[in-house]
């Protein structure tokens, strides 16, 4: 079952009192990424639905804000999102040569997940980063100046990190 | 060196924190503000001649003077950190390592407008900030410059930090209340405007990062001083976040009297093209204003030296200029196809229009489907002459600026480049390997005697 835990509940009433009395639909955009952030990645229409009861709004105005802004998932994805610029500033810099080096070595599409789970790749557009580009956001983070060989490393470094909690 | 009033300390070790702000003369403008009556702040920030800095340059004083009071009803300061139009990071930049100089800003201007909760509004992907202006929020606050009765003057203010989640048109007004309220970005017919009609339907006045951090040095100098710098209607200094094909990408503070060539190829700045290779063509500021060729950047039609300021950068209107936007500068070198730029801002625009009007959402579809034939060689001469006609009936007829800012971008690249969209028609397999290149788009500007 969905549930945030006592101390995310705090933080979501944090949330609702940035706002005035009845006005606590305000909260929804941050609440889902809240939501996102600790149930797996995504929104299910579980968590979407549990989101409207924490703030006394209908389901319908839930899933309305979900489906309009581009950093919610509908669907699970990887472990770690690939979200890959591609807007004309990048593009200049060679945004195209840096996706089609990601898809061929993960051996994915555009839109798609490894096998295992590990990596979804995604393009994106224009993320404020035109100046430091070729760049991708992966999850919080930017990853800037992208190079072939900065890719290597960033996917070694995911691989590392997920060999070290799977033993521990 | 030029005189910088924003980023001048942004080099000061430890500037994030509210000591070192404070030591460096920070937080000045609120003690003096705060003195003074707030109908006086407004009336230095019109003497400023300060002028929007996210994109349109309405002047700030005169928008501040809109704002309705009516009894008993709050009133809102909304910060606009949603920063999505291509090219643009500056306020990124003065977030990340400035946060005081805007939460400063953003006090003296809540003070002025009679906003006791004022929100920053900050595009969803820029979550790592969010932690950056919290925490001088938080400063502020503990040190007296937030809150209750701040520095004892009966003034209460808060500040409150809304992550948006990715969506370019909550950067426009009315999209941007909208999503505040917990909604989609669907933007709002007009009027009512903001100041009279906003956040919860009262008066809102949205500005921008960088106006709201101008106040500051507005404020520290007096208005009159202020306008002192630069040259015409555009006063101050102004930000620039330069990208594309340059040796230096950065944001650069400029004061608007310098021109095009020497932003372009001074060290002090961008510090030339890349690679030795030459300028063909240049978005001056933020993808949704015109492209111009190298000639017609670098001079305007009347062969005097473009500057980079207001109203040089639209001498000559869409036919000859440009405009100065956001700041947002885009520069292509002669190896750049302009169909495929052009065809990326096409679908930029296509995948962040709302929807509600059908010149937008049905236009800004049929432009990416055209460009995309001609780019890859599937286009024919009619192509060009439809996509013009698309642009012309998406400018002008919707209820936001967005879908003029789609038509532009695409008008633009045909008034200027017709011969490389012709090029890729008439060579249908080559176009697929090749690029039409400098062609004459850097040659000199005849002006008849
Ligand atoms: C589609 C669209 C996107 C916009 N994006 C931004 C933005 O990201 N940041 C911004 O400050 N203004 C943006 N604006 C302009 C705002 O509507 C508004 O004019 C501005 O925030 C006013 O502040 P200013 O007067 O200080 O510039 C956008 C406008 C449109 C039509
Ligand atoms: S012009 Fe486009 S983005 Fe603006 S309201 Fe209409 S459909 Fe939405
Ligand atoms: S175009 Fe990629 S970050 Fe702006």
């Amino acid at each position: 079952m969905v549930k945030f835990s006592e101390d995310k509940l705090k933080e979501v009433q944090s949330m609702i009192d940035r706002y005035p009395e009845g006005k606590q639909k305000s909260a929804l955009i941050p609440l889902l990424h809240l939501a996102q952030e600790e149930f797996g990645g995504w929104l299910s229409a579980e968590t979407m639905d549990y989101v409207g009861s924490l703030l006394g709004i209908e389901p319908i105005e839930v899933y309305e804000v979900a489906t309009f802004y581009s950093m919610y998932n509908l669907k699970p994805v990887g472990k770690h999102v690939f979200e890959v610029c591609h807007t004309g500033p990048c593009m200049l810099k060679g945004s195209d040569d840096i996706i089609g080096y990601i898809k061929s070595t993960l051996g994915i599409k555009v839109g798609e997940t490894t096998a295992d789970g590990m990596f979804t790749l995604k393009t994106v557009e224009c993320l404020g980063a035109c100046g430091y580009a070729p760049m991708m956001q992966m999850g919080i983070d930017y990853r800037e100046h992208l190079t072939e060989a900065r890719v290597d490393e960033i996917i070694a470094a995911c691989r590392n990190k997920q060999q070290k909690t799977s033993k521990a | 060196m030029a005189k910088k009033l924003l980023l001048e300390k942004d080099h000061v070790e430890g500037i994030r924190h509210f000591d070192v702000y404070r030591r460096e003369g920070g937080y000045a403008a609120v003690e003096k503000a705060l003195k003074m009556e707030p109908a006086a702040i407004v009336e230095e920030v019109k003497k400023s001649g300060l002028r929007g800095r996210g994109g349109a340059g309405f002047p700030s004083g005169l928008k501040w003077s809109f704002l309705a009071k009516p009894e008993g009803v709050p009133r809102y300061l909304v910060c606009n950190a949603d920063e999505s139009e291509p090219g643009t990071f500056k306020d990124r930049y003065l977030m990340e390592f400035l946060p005081h100089l805007l939460i400063e800003g953003l006090i003296v201007s809540s003070f002025a407008l009679g906003s006791n909760r004022t929100y920053i509004y900050i595009r969803g992907e820029y979550a790592w900030i969010v932690g950056i202006l919290e925490q001088a929020i938080a400063e502020a606050k503990q040190n007296g410059f937030l809150g209750k009765n701040i520095l004892g003057t009966g003034f209460d203010c808060e500040i409150y930090v809304q992550r948006g989640a990715g969506a370019y048109i909550c950067g426009e007004e009315t999209a941007l209340i909208e999503s505040l309220e917990g909604k989609r970005g669907n933007p709002r017919i007009k009027p009512p405007f903001p100041a009279i009609k906003g956040l919860w339907d009262c008066p809102t006045v949205v500005n921008n990062v960088e106006t709201l951090a101008a106040v500051v040095p507005i404020i520290n100098m007096g208005g009159e001083e202020y306008a002192k710098i630069g040259v015409g209607r555009s006063t101050g200094t102004k930000l620039i976040s330069a990208c594309g094909n340059i040796n230096k990408p950065g944001v650069y503070e400029i004061d608007m009297t310098i021109s095009v060539e020497e932003f372009i190829y001074s060290d002090e700045y961008c510090g030339g093209i890349a690679n030795g290779k030459k300028l063909k063509a240049c978005i001056p500021g933020g993808s949704s204003v015109p492209i111009l060729p190298a000639n017609l950047l670098l001079t305007t039609a009347k062969g005097e030296p473009r500057l980079m300021n207001y109203e040089s950068l639209s001498d000559g209107g869409f036919a000859t200029g440009s405009m100065m936007g956001s700041g947002g500068f885009i520069v292509l070198d002669e190896d750049q196809c302009i169909v495929r730029h052009t065809l990326t801002l096409a679908r930029f625009y296509r995948h962040e229009s709302c929807g509600q009007c059908s010149p937008c959402r049905e236009g800004t579809g049929w432009v990416e489907k055209i460009l995309t034939k001609i780019e890859n060689g599937k286009g024919a001469i009619s192509d060009i002459d439809l996509l013009w006609d698309i642009q012309r009936k998406i400018e002008g007829n919707t209820i936001c600026p967005l879908g003029d800012a789609a038509a532009w971008p695409v008008a633009a690249a045909i008034r200027h480049f017709r011969d490389e969209f012709e090029w890729h028609v008439n060579n249908p397999e080559l176009c697929l390997t090749q690029n039409h290149g400098l062609a004459h788009y850097a040659d000199p500007i005849h002006v008849p005697a």
